[in-house]
């Protein structure tokens, strides 16, 4: 209970300051937008094949809603020192870290109904099964910031995270289903795409919108949790041993 | 008792802090024992123990680099030690700080508030992080920002404070919360004399409000000013620890005379030293020196020679002992290397 202050105000202040503001409302919502049109176009579809994409679109909102800002709320932070004020109030590191990756997470959230919003308008989308979705694109969120997050604090500069976070979130957007099956990539490149996370959720948001998963939804639903806890339980054991020195 | 305490912090029960300095006068804040901190081959601090008793003025004084900061990294949760005890409160903080870090305040040596806020909006931040409720840090933020001189700059962003505002915004941040230990790392470095005589007042102020106070500073006057007890540190090791007035009584008997030249000179040590034997010679700058001697100084005679080797005196006067003269017998530092380092850091004088 004493925690929820601190808590709600590290959360209230990351809102206003970093994901209420331009740049980062462009990134998160209208580079996804740009992608998708770019693959609409090519795929040459009609509206009937708006569903088909609609999970990569919405993986891909999520993706950059939730990793294009920690470089700045933890990594800038880091470097400005003011992130020490955080380590020195009484709160626990696990509650710490939840407050400033909350943000992201919401941020998520929102960003991959803003795609569903907009697919609602050109084409029918009442099959969906919103029970699966909500918790899908909210694991899918939290497995996303909290890689941002393990990649913002493994480094020490800013546009080390930036790059870094380049680096994982762009061959994600071939490599985990988001536009094109993964039998279809080519076989050595398989693997790799079942360690990555978002591999898990992509395939459950085409349960949901076009029933066609690959693996069962429990299986990706325990999957995708389990990389959740690891990639923070990692993050915060950074934090302990390249921080607090 | 400890334990009302710790309840009330949560209660933004504003008389707890003075609560806690009343019932718990003889008790020990901080207590140390043999702390060892290395970064790879540099022993940043070497066992390190002392004792700050609640409602005192403790003083860390040592050069640049002695582990200062450091040492107050460990004791509030920033760092990790190799080695020694801690405890704060009478909380056993050794393995785990953050079991005390409500009842710690902070003032870090460089203002890290968020520079996108305003002034008010990093107070009420910084009490929100300790639990306070809104109204409680809305009226303590005001409160402070008046204190310190800030009202009129309180809507203003922090990234547009001067220095001296961006410093005296900071020590209220560190006390938003009625902390009954503050830490204060060279809260008078670069800030102009009249922030700094102003940053001293409220020190005081704080501490008479029954708030424990650890401070580090490069400038002795003013340990010796506000401090009830120091300890020197160089090089991580504390070589001396005791109240002022039992380390004043060691230079009690001393006499010191400083003299000022017209123009520096850098052979004019070795000149005085060889025909005044009895003497000891300090180089403040090049143009001033300090003649220390347990003995009445015979001033004229001094300046007198100074003159015949062509230098002209432009002031001589007696001073009285310092804490600066224990320092300088107790470390073997002069007093010119504290004094240069001081100049470095750009302007925050002691004088006033
Ligand atoms: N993170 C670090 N990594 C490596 N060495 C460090 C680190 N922090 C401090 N040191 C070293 O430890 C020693 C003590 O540093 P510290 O900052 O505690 O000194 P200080 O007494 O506060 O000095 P100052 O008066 O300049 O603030 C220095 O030699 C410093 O270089
Ligand atoms: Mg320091």
């Amino acid at each position: 209970m004493r925690y929820c202050i601190p808590f709600w105000n590290i959360l209230v202040k990351d809102i206003r300051s970093y994901y209420l503001k331009p740049p980062n409302i462009s990134w998160g919502i209208v580079f996804p937008l740009a992608w998708t049109g770019m693959f609409f176009v090519r795929s040459g579809g009609g509206l009937d094949n708006v569903l088909s994409l609609l999970p990569g679109v919405v993986a891909l909102a999520i993706l950059f809603g939730t990793t294009s800002v920690l470089a700045v709320t933890v990594t800038f932070e880091k470097k400005g020192r003011s992130f020490e004020r955080l380590l020195l109030a009484p709160i626990p590191l696990e509650l710490l870290m939840l407050a400033k990756t909350s943000g992201a997470i919401l941020f998520g959230v929102i960003n991959a109904f803003v795609p569903i919003l907009l697919a609602s308008f050109i084409t029918d989308i009442a099959a969906t099964n919103w029970g699966i979705l909500f918790p899908t694109v909210l694991l899918i969120a939290m497995a996303s910031t909290f890689l941002g997050l393990f990649i913002a604090v493994s480094v020490s500069e800013v546009f080390e995270a930036q790059t870094f976070s380049n680096f994982v979130r762009f061959p994600m957007i071939f490599l985990c289903g988001l536009f094109f099956p993964i039998a279809m990539l080519p076989t050595f490149l398989q693997p790799l795409a079942y360690a990555l996370p978002v591999t898990y959720g992509v395939d459950v948001l085409h349960g949901a919108f076009d029933g066609t998963s690959v693996l069962s939804l429990p299986l990706n639903l325990a999957i995708l949790s389990i990389y959740c806890v690891v990639l923070f339980m990692l993050s915060l054991m950074n934090v302990r041993r390249r921080w607090i020195l | 008792m400890l334990h009302n305490y710790v309840l009330h912090v949560y209660n933004d029960d504003v008389r707890s802090s003075t609560a806690f300095a009343h019932t718990e006068q003889t008790q020990v804040a901080i207590r140390v024992h043999d702390l060892v901190k290395r970064y790879d081959a540099l022993t940043a601090v070497d066992r390190v123990s002392f004792e700050v008793s609640s409602g005192e003025v403790f003083g860390f004084l040592g050069p640049n680099g002695a582990g200062k900061t450091t040492t107050i990294n460990i004791l509030t949760g920033l760092a990790r030690s190799d080695g020694g005890e801690v405890w704060i409160g009478g909380l056993n903080c050794t393995s785990n700080t953050k079991r005390a870090q409500h009842l710690l305040g902070v003032v870090p040596d460089e203002s890290n508030l968020y520079p996108e806020l305003s002034g008010f909006q990093n107070l009420c931040f910084c009490g929100a992080l300790y639990g306070m409720r809104r109204v409680a840090r809305e009226t303590r933020a005001r409160e402070l920002l008046s204190d310190f001189d800030l009202a009129g700059a309180a809507d203003r962003k922090f990234a547009a404070y001067s220095r001296g505002m961006k410093r005296r915004l900071t020590i209220a941040a560190g006390i938003m919360h009625h902390p009954p230990i503050l830490f204060l790392d060279e809260p008078t470095t670069g800030i102009d004399v009249a922030s700094a005589r102003q940053v001293r007042q409220l020190i005081s102020e704080m501490n008479q409000a029954g708030t424990t106070i650890f401070l580090t500073t490069h400038y002795i006057e003013e340990a010796e000013r506000l401090c009830n007890r120091v300890a020197f540190i160089v090089d991580g090791r504390i070589v001396r620890e005791d109240t002022v007035t039992q380390l004043m009584r060691q230079v009690e008997g001393l006499h010191i005379v400083e003299v000022s030249l017209n123009s520096g000179s850098s052979e004019v040590v070795g000149l005085v030293s060889r025909e005044f034997p009895d003497l000891r010679v300090e180089k403040v700058s090049d143009a001033q020196l300090r003649l220390v001697s347990a003995r009445p100084i015979r001033a004229g005679a001094v300046v007198v020679f100074l003159e015949s080797a062509g230098l002209e005196v432009t002031e001589a006067r007696q001073v009285r002992p310092s804490l600066e003269d224990v320092f300088v017998s107790v470390t073997g530092l002069a007093v010119q290397e504290m004094k240069r380092e001081r100049e470095r850091m750009s302007g925050g004088g002691v004088a006033g």
